[in-house]
């Protein structure tokens, strides 16, 4: 199983960060979880089709209409950040020293 | 009379005779969490205001308690998690929309496992909920505060939500009525969403009718959630008959294997009897898929999660991590905010998700519901309910299986199918084990057959006393 998986990979793709410990930790418990999951492939799926969805949804249009909505200023206001009507975080690009 | 006893029926009377009784009411409830919450820690926060009573509405002047992961206008919604403490939403939820509709109002947001992780409520990052019939055990999960909060009379009834089994395995360690409805029957909007294909709102309360009653307020069609079906809701207090002369109801022959708990086979063993002396027929059923049920889930449940908890980046709502760049600010917030089992849970759905590994995890699960689901179409050709134990075991230890994740999501492997194959089923009262912890007994039926449901566990309910038996604390 080990080789399955790269837990700083996976943490990358996930954008979490993990401490040394805890990440020791998750692959164990990773490395478990995914042995036992992987007893699926004992069942034979050749020529069935994928279920996404329990029931049968086909999509759902509305009209395309524009409606009042006084959340923005709401929505904004418990943004840890905000600056006038924008969501404000970090810098994004750093300057190469 | 002691007023936090009534149940969401007698509730609704007591109000309905005088407007001001609804305000003791209120009282009463927040004087009982006040004298025992200490103990069994079921609510994340009580509503300090006065609401305003109504008068008009069959539900006018009951007091309803939410699980931390509906959304109320105006009231912190943190889904167990440190990530989103703080967070107050702008709007409600539809079924907050509905109960305020019908006349209820709010008490408290009950505790819960955090993003609705778990079986124990053991993951909330506010701390476990104590089982009221015996406090070093745990409530279930992760609707765990709202059936705590039902069975230790600091709630007339509550909702939770189910994706695996979040209503009714709760609902069966605390000896409560716990119903997860057909998937579609009531709208989402405004529920932070955990597994999108599998997640239902429901009720958790001390009677069958109780539950007929509150489903009835919160099903329906909402142009808010695409997911939801738009078909005519029943009354389902007709279903309330005491009668179930002719219902063929299933045995499946895969639930009853080992790691079945002695006293929880007796307890189902029992109810079979009564049900065939009720007039029920009893037929053994085949589920062939049964012991895939927990490996699927893992892969759908989990996958479907890591999507959805992608918003929690720190931009635009809760906790945000100080950090000097934008890419550290994401990895900072997810991994001071998450708790160890949301990471577990989107690492393993990153993984199951992700190039070279899709086919062989993701679409291999899609694959094998799809054949679980057949399971039950094929059974309820034959049938017209199937029961079962709703966990393998009565209430297990706090602590017992923090340590060991398997273990504890095998104790959702009677609730899990449901919800992969979209159908409702409830947990009742089914009993006590040697040592008095709650046992619950679980009906299924197929998809909108909510009425059979109704009219077979109220059948039983009348025929037992277990839900009359209350815990001391």
């Amino acid at each position: 199983m080990a080789e399955e998986f790269n837990i700083d990979a996976l943490a990358a793709l996930s954008r979490i960060r993990l401490e040394p410990a805890e990440k020791a930790k998750l692959a164990k418990d990773l490395e478990k979880i995914l042995g036992y999951v992987k007893e699926l492939a004992a069942l034979d799926t050749k020529n069935v089709e994928p279920t996404t969805h329990a029931l049968p949804l086909e999509n759902v249009f509305r009209p395309d209409e524009v409606k009042p909505s006084k959340v923005r200023d709401q929505v904004l206001d418990h943004a840890p950040k905000r600056e006038g009507s924008f969501f404000k975080v970090p810098k994004v690009i750093e300057r190469e020293e | 009379m002691e007023l936090h006893k009534l149940t969401l029926k007698q509730a609704a009377e007591f109000s309905k005779a005088n407007p001001q009784n609804a305000k003791e009411l209120f009282n009463a409830l927040k004087a009982r969490a006040k004298a025992i919450d200490s103990k069994v820690k079921a609510y994340l926060s009580l509503i300090e205001k006065e609401p305003s009573f109504e008068t008009k509405g069959i539900l006018a002047g009951v007091p309803i308690s939410i699980k931390d992961n509906i959304c109320i206008e105006g009231c912190e919604t943190t889904c167990g998690s440190k990530i989103l403490k703080g967070y107050v939403p702008p709007y409600d939820a539809t079924v907050i929309k509905k109960l305020k509709a019908a006349g209820a109002f709010i008490v408290g947001k009950c505790n819960m496992d955090e993003f609705a992780f778990g079986s124990s409520n053991e993951s909330s990052a506010f701390g476990p909920v104590h089982n009221p019939w015996d406090l070093t055990r745990v409530p279930g999960g992760s609707s765990g505060g709202s059936a705590a909060s039902v069975a230790a009379d600091e709630a007339i009834a509550a909702l939770g939500s189910d994706t695996g089994g979040s209503i009714r395995q709760p609902a069966s360690f605390c000896s409560a009525v716990g119903i997860k409805p057909t998937y579609g029957r009531v709208s989402r909007y405004g529920l932070v969403a955990f597994g999108s294909s599998l997640d239902q709102i429901g009720p958790i309360t001390k009677t069958v009718e109780d539950a007929a009653i509150l489903l009835g307020v919160i099903a329906g069609h909402d142009p808010h959630d695409s997911t939801s079906a738009n078909l005519p809701v029943p009354d389902y207090t007709k279903s309330l008959v005491k009668d179930v002369k002719g219902l063929k109801i299933g045995l499946p022959k895969e639930y009853f294997v080992k790691g079945l708990d002695p006293d929880v086979e007796q307890a189902v063993r029992k109810a079979v009897k009564i049900y065939q002396d009720l007039g029920a027929k009893i037929v053994e059923i085949s589920l062939p898929h049964t012991s895939y049920a927990v490996h699927i889930y893992y892969i759908v449940a989990t996958a479907e999660a890591s999507s959805n908890l992608g918003r929690f980046d720190g931009v635009r709502y809760g906790f945000r991590a100080q950090s000097s760049n934008l890419s550290d600010m994401y990895l900072k917030t997810r991994d001071e905010g998450f708790g160890a089992e949301a990471k577990r849970r989107i690492l393993l759905g990153t993984f199951v998700l992700s190039a070279g590994y899709y086919d062989a995890y993701y679409l291999r699960g899609l694959k094998a519901r799809t054949l679980l689901k057949q399971d039950f179409e094929k059974a309820f050709e034959q049938v017209d309910l199937i029961l079962s134990p709703t966990a393998p075991t009565p209430p297990f230890k706090l602590g017992e299986k923090v340590d060991d994740p398997i273990s504890m999501y095998l104790s959702d492997i009677y609730t899990i199918s449901a919800n992969l194959a979209g159908v409702p089923a409830i947990s009742i009262p089914g009993g006590f084990s040697k040592e008095l912890l709650p046992i619950g007994i679980q009906l299924m039926a197929k998809p909108f057959a909510e009425e059979t449901i109704f009219r077979a566990a109220y059948a039983f309910e009348q025929a037992t006393d277990f839900h009359k038996k209350k815990p001391t604390l």
